[in-house]
This record gives structure tokens, sequence and C-alpha cells, in this order.
């Protein structure tokens, strides 16, 4: 099956700066796909790149099996929902019609039904909505496009708590519903991190995790009790990070334990604490700089 | 949404439950249990990792797939998923009780008679 995204040694260079740096991965069909890293690592570029809006400066990238820029039949399959997205100041209902003439497998159904339970009124000019309101409006476009390939990049500025489960729901049901490819860059990790499959992090432009979300998880523990037992469970393992309090000690390291040693590990009266998917890449960028400094 | 605890994989945690409702009658055999997609939207997972946690008790033999109808509980899942946690019922459940007991010198008599004694959920309640 050929890959819904494939790079390969993809670079991107503004002047002096680089923002994508050998990049290769690829995004199967059918998964939802986080794209994670801090700002600056090189995720709205390599966004971009795939939705044909920039060029490479070195490498090879391909959107179902083709090159993206200016080729149109392939840009139709895909929908990209960009951070702060800019709308021409028309009704909000007609910004969906536009929409709607884009995407050949445009739902009017669902569209209607996202502007309700978005509560966005369609008569309201773009201007006049708020900044939550007008993510919403890309959200819907995303959404209701049911393009082949979906890309979020970070939608959602100024949406509330409320509204941001809304959209994971509706992300989820028209998911399952009809399955399509899905890459979502967020900051907001730990509240997508079910949602996931499968998880790629940069880090200054490289690729400094990529892997199925399932294998992430669980593979860092945080061990506390009191400071002797904790010592010598973790003798000999890779520790990540170490905190004492008074006779407590607290050792994040860098394991899945299995259930004869989690049996170990109550034995000695030591809780364990798995790492959300959120701490594990704190831990992974932070990682990565030291190897930058070190090398 | 009923919370999932994030210590073991997700996949395996659904299947826990799925295990813990037909150990529990929630689920009897025979009866159908929730699709992949409905699981997803229940637990807000991937569906992906709804699938991987039913693949888990179709493996197991605890569910079996009825070609376009979907899954169901096979007959006699409830006792194999009983004995398998009898199995592990002193490991889970005595070991750590006994570790507790030790520390607070608690012997071995009085833990007996804790156990037989009327009422002993009250006389060992913890603030």
């Amino acid at each position: 099956m050929i890959p819904t995204i494939s790079a390969t040694a993809l670079s991107r260079r503004y002047r002096d700066q680089i923002a994508l740096d050998e990049v290769s991965l690829t995004v199967e069909p059918g998964t939802v796909t986080g794209l994670l890293g801090r700002n600056g690592a090189g995720k709205t570029t390599l966004m971009r790149i795939i939705t044909g809006l920039e060029f490479p400066t070195a490498g090879d990238l391909r959107v179902f099996g083709e090159v993206p820029a200016e080729n149109d039949p392939v840009l139709r399959r895909m929908v990209f929902v960009r951070e702060e997205q800019a709308y021409p100041d028309l009704r909000v209902e007609h910004v969906i019609q536009v929409a709607s003439w884009f995407y050949p497998n445009w739902s009017e159904d669902l569209a209607q039904q996202l502007l309700s339970d978005f509560a966005l009124p369609p008569k309201r000019r773009i201007k006049r909505l708020s900044r939550g309101m007008r993510s919403a409006v890309g959200i819907v476009i995303g959404l209701a496009a049911r393009a082949e390939l979906t890309l979020f990049d970070e939608p959602y500025a100024g949406l509330d708590a409320v509204a941001r489960q809304l959209f994971y729901d509706r992300l989820l049901t028209e998911f399952a519903e009809r399955p399509r490819t899905i890459v979502l860059s967020t900051h907001l990790i730990d509240e997508v991190a079910d949602l996931l499959e499968h998880v790629v992090m940069l880090d200054h432009g490289r690729v400094v995790l990529d892997a199925p979300a399932d294998d992430v998880r669980g593979t860092a523990m945080t061990v506390s009790g009191a400071a002797t037992a904790v010592e010598e469970f973790v003798a000999g393992r890779t520790v990540w990070h170490r905190q004492r309090l008074g006779s407590r000690a607290s050792v994040t390291i860098a394991d899945s334990l299995d259930p004869a040693e989690q049996a170990k590990a109550r034995a000695l009266n030591l809780s364990l604490e798995p790492l959300s998917l959120q701490q594990l890449l704190v831990h992974a960028a932070g990682h990565s700089a030291d190897e930058k400094v070190s090398a | 949404m009923p919370a999932l605890d994030d210590g073991t994989p997700l996949f395996v945690q659904i299947a826990d439950q799925l295990a813990d409702d037909i150990v529990g009658g929630g689920l009897a055999e025979g009866a159908r249990v929730p699709s992949t997609n409905e699981l997803a939207a229940f637990y807000r997972i991937n569906p992906a990792t709804a699938a991987k946690g039913i693949n888990l008790l179709v493996d197991d033999g605890v569910l079996e797939k009825r070609r376009g109808i979907g899954m169901f509980v096979a007959a006699g899942a409830q006792e194999q998923l009983r004995a398998g946690r009898r199995k592990r019922f002193a490991e889970q459940y005595v070991d750590p009780m006994l570790a507790e007991a030790n520390r607070l010198g608690i012997d071995t008599d009085t833990l007996v008679s804790l156990i037989r004694g009327p009422g002993w959920h009250n006389g060992g309640s913890r603030p």
C-alpha cells in the first residue's frame, strides 16, 4: 500500500536557519498521527510542504505517492486547517459554501450539524466572530471536507475545554465512521494522547521520536517510596530524574516493568506511576537537547 | 466517561474492562459485545486501540466473531476468566495484604480472625 505521506531526507532552510533537517517519515493510510514538538520545532513547515504551500530545499516529499506542490488533483484530496487561519470577511455561511466547492467529498449535512454543535451564527461576518468561533469555523471545514488526508495545525486557538472536547468527540466519530488519514499537531498532548495511533515528535527540525502510541505509553515510570527501597529497586536502570524529600525518594526510570517487577515493587511498598505522553515527550526533548550540547 | 488509568497499555485496559463485565455477569455468554467504534466513542480512544483490546480476548477464546454480525461472548468464557483470575488471586490480593499486615505487626491469627469475623469491613476502616 502506498503511504499517505512519505518524506525522505526532507530539509527546508530559510537563509541560515534550518527549519527541517533531513526528516524521513511515513504516515500510513487510515491512521491518526500526532505531530508533536515545541514551538519552532518544524511542525508547521512540514505541514506546509505536505500541503504544497512551500517547497523543500532538499529531499523528497510524496503525498499519495506524488509530489503535492502545484498538483491540483492531489491537493483536492487533502484539507489543511491552520492555526489562526485567515478567512475573507464574508458571512460564516458563505465561507462554508466556498469551502464546499473545493472538496469533492464535502458533506453539507455534517457541516450544518457542526455549525449548530459549535453554536456558530451562519449570518455573522467572520470579522465579528470571537477567536474561538473562528477556530471552530476551521474545524467545521476540516471535518466536513471528509478529505482523505486531514491536517490540523493547532486548530483550537481560543476554544474552551468544552468546545475542544466536542472537537475530539466529533473527530473520533467521523474517523470511526469514515476512516481517513488524520495528522494533528498540538501542544495539548495529554488531551489528545488516547486518540493517537502514531506519534511523531520533531525537535529543532529533526525527528526525535517516530513510534506507535501504544509503544510509547508505559516506557517510563516514576518509582516513589522509602529512599533505600527506591534506590534498591532502580539500581542498574536508566535514571532520567531523581528527587529526594527527607527519607522519601522519587526516581523516573526509562523502563517498562513486567508483572514480576511490578509485584517486586509492591512488595517493597513502592508506588509506580507511568509517565504521561506529555511528560515522556518533555523528557525526549530534553535529552535530544543534551545530545546536541555534548555532540 | 469511565476513566482509564494509564498504568497498562490502553488496549489491555479495554480487554480488562470487558473481561470484568463478563466475570461480573454484566455481559452474559452469547451476548453481543460493543463494537470497536462504540468502545472508541465511549472511552474516547482511537478505534484501532479498541480493536486491539477486542482481539486480545478473541485470541484467548473469550470472544468469538460471528461474520457480519459482530463479536459475542463465547460459551465457557466466564469460567475461563474466573479460573485465570483465581490463579493470580494470591499474587494480586493476598501477597500485598500480607506485606502490609507484616509492616503493621498484625500476625496471621489476627489476620484470619479479621477475615472470619463479622463486620470486618467496619473494624478495618481507615480514614
